[in-house]
């Protein structure tokens, strides 16, 4: 591999190219996972255990997630409404990709993107707190609803999941969109047409046809999606409640309230292997490998 | 036909209720602003002001977290832009077997939720006795934003034609010299991209820089703060402000890559 570099770069080059690569896969992003998983799979000791007799391996930090039922819950609730929010925001995505891929003219697809891509840009805690501002107890929202008639008294929006999960689809739609978008764009119209004539109707034609083929584009969302909803923190911290936690803030109160880094270590690691068990399932279900993710 | 015409009809009409969702909450944002009202809302109206801006500029803490994000950022671009060229050039001139093994390894970054990386970055340097602060959250940061600026540079060499290369190699030029008149001067589009792209991705991150952050809060996370404890309209003054500058940034910089991209078109 050095050599391909030395060829082409010359020696010095092709020396801080490898230096640069080595320093960030090994320093920045492998070596600090095993040392998390390896603290995961110690206990929390005091500085003068440390070498001694209780300082050995163990599973226990896993074991905590399985005897508490709080915790437990809150895991597979933070997976289930994960799930949720990716189904809806690609059910939510994708006719809005169909129409700027296929339907739109192009100078009304470009103007579109560009409307996309400015909120895009907009820091994610500053979206989340305008949703915070519209679902308030005394917010627009519950104005609107009970000037329209539609309810009585004002309602909570901020204490259950709905919130969150409101929050979150608006938060992450755009990591679905443009996957999908870049997807039905690759699709010769031809095809669509042909299916048209052919006596295919809307629904048939999209599913034959248009989700067949946008399939790297669904699963490169779906993963996306998943992985920042479920790996969220300011979304739940700012629209939800006690009573409607995260797993990454359990997490985070391991770290800084708890001060038990190692029991931390063991949930964070488990929510890695969340996000990879989903995106290994959805790789498989819809046979595509990780080149199709990268681009 | 006229349930082609209705279907037809129902999409575009979606369309604009798409993007009322996506504006209308950051309006109801930017307009809590102008309230006079002790808590930042819109109903009731309690009359318009501008004091909520002065509130801010007075604010030591806000200016404190803005030159904290600032330095952040700039150490950020200073690590990971020259990770990600270096990873760009290495996937772009390597073939072995041992390649898509290290692409998994390089992207993952990107597919490893923000928390993940702050965490094992905050562990693996307690060893070494560094706690949290700007230093720890340039490296976290720059764990993922070095993949990004790698898929940056990457687009852009893929388009590259290696035969200016040899052409300066068989012409008597060094490898470096090529590297340095050819390759270099050719990138360099994609360079200020990425420039700006690991900025904002920098200032903006959140998830990552909770972990890592210690007693030096940046700009997202004490807005964040804020939110959560002693909430003002002060807040929404600095949310308009920051989504000022991010939209003229964003609009000229889309603006700039069209321009490129028609001249790639044109085959100036």
């Amino acid at each position: 591999m050095f050599r391909q570099l030395q060829v082409r770069f010359g020696g010095p080059l092709a020396m801080a190219i490898v230096t640069l690569l080595g320093i960030w896969l090994i320093v920045m992003v492998t070596l600090p996972q095993l040392q998390m998983i390896e603290y995961s799979l110690k206990p929390n000791l005091l500085p003068a255990q440390i070498g001694g007799p209780e300082d050995r391996l163990t599973l226990a930090n896993y074991a905590t997630l399985f005897n508490n039922d709080i915790h437990r819950a809150i895991f597979l609730k933070t997976l289930w409404s994960s799930v949720l929010v990716t189904l809806l925001t690609l059910a939510v995505s994708y006719p809005l990709a169909w129409y700027l891929a296929k339907v739109a003219t192009p100078r009304q697809a470009a103007l579109c993107i560009l409307l996309l891509i400015v909120p895009f840009w907009i820091n994610e805690i500053l979206r989340t707190y305008s949703w915070f501002i519209i679902l308030a107890f005394r917010g627009p929202l519950n104005e609107v609803l009970m000037m329209l008639g539609l309810i009585e008294r004002p309602i909570r929006f901020l204490s259950g999941n709905g919130g969150v999960m409101v929050g979150m689809v608006y938060a992450y739609i755009l990591f679905m969109v443009f996957p999908l978008y870049n997807a039905i764009e690759s699709l010769d119209d031809n095809q669509v047409r042909a299916a048209r004539d052919l006596g295919a109707g809307t629904l048939r034609t999209h599913r034959r046809i248009v989700i067949p083929h946008a399939k790297p584009g669904i699963a490169t969302g779906c993963i996306m999606t998943f992985m920042l909803a479920a790996g969220s923190y300011a979304v739940p911290a700012l629209l939800g409640s006690p009573g409607s936690r995260w797993f990454t803030q359990i997490i985070y109160n391991w770290f800084f309230e708890g001060g038990n880094w190692n029991q931390g270590a063991a949930y964070a690691f488990l929510l890695l292997v969340l996000c990879i068990g989903f995106m290994s399932l959805v790789m498989k279900v819809f046979k595509v490998g990780l080149g199709d993710i990268g681009r | 036909m006229s349930s082609q015409r209705f279907l037809a009809f129902g999409l575009r009409f979606y369309v604009v209720v798409f993007f009322a969702y996506l504006f209308l909450p950051l309006l109801i944002m930017a307009a809590a602003t102008f309230n006079d009202s002790r808590f930042p809302t819109v109903t009731p109206w309690d009359g318009t002001t501008l004091r909520w801006f002065g509130e801010l500029a007075a604010d030591g803490g806000m200016w404190q977290a803005l030159g904290n994000s600032l330095v952040v950022a700039a150490g950020v671009l200073v690590v990971a832009v020259p990770i990600g060229i270096a990873t760009a050039l290495f996937l772009n001139t390597v073939s072995s077997r041992a390649k898509p093994f290290l692409y998994a390894l390089i992207l993952s970054p990107l597919l490893t939720p923000g928390v993940i990386i702050g965490i094992s970055t905050l562990i693996f340097w307690r060893q070494f006795g560094v706690s949290g602060g700007i230093f720890l959250t340039v490296l976290g940061q720059a764990t993922f934003i070095a993949a990004y600026v790698m898929l940056m540079v990457t687009a852009r060499l893929q388009r590259f034609d290696r035969t200016l290369e040899r052409a300066a190699l068989d012409l008597g030029a060094s490898p470096w010299q090529a590297f340095r008149r050819i390759l270099l001067p050719y990138l360099k589009p994609a360079l200020y991209s990425a420039a700006v792209i690991a900025f904002l991705q920098s200032f903006e991150n959140y998830n990552t820089t909770l972990f890592v952050v210690g007693y030096d809060t940046t700009l997202t996370v004490y807005i964040a703060s804020k939110v959560r404890t002693g909430l003002t309209p002060a807040v929404n003054a600095l949310g308009l402000i920051l989504i000022l500058i991010t939209v003229a940034v964003a609009v000229v910089y889309e603006l700039k890559r069209r321009r490129e991209a028609a001249r790639v078109v044109e085959g100036v």
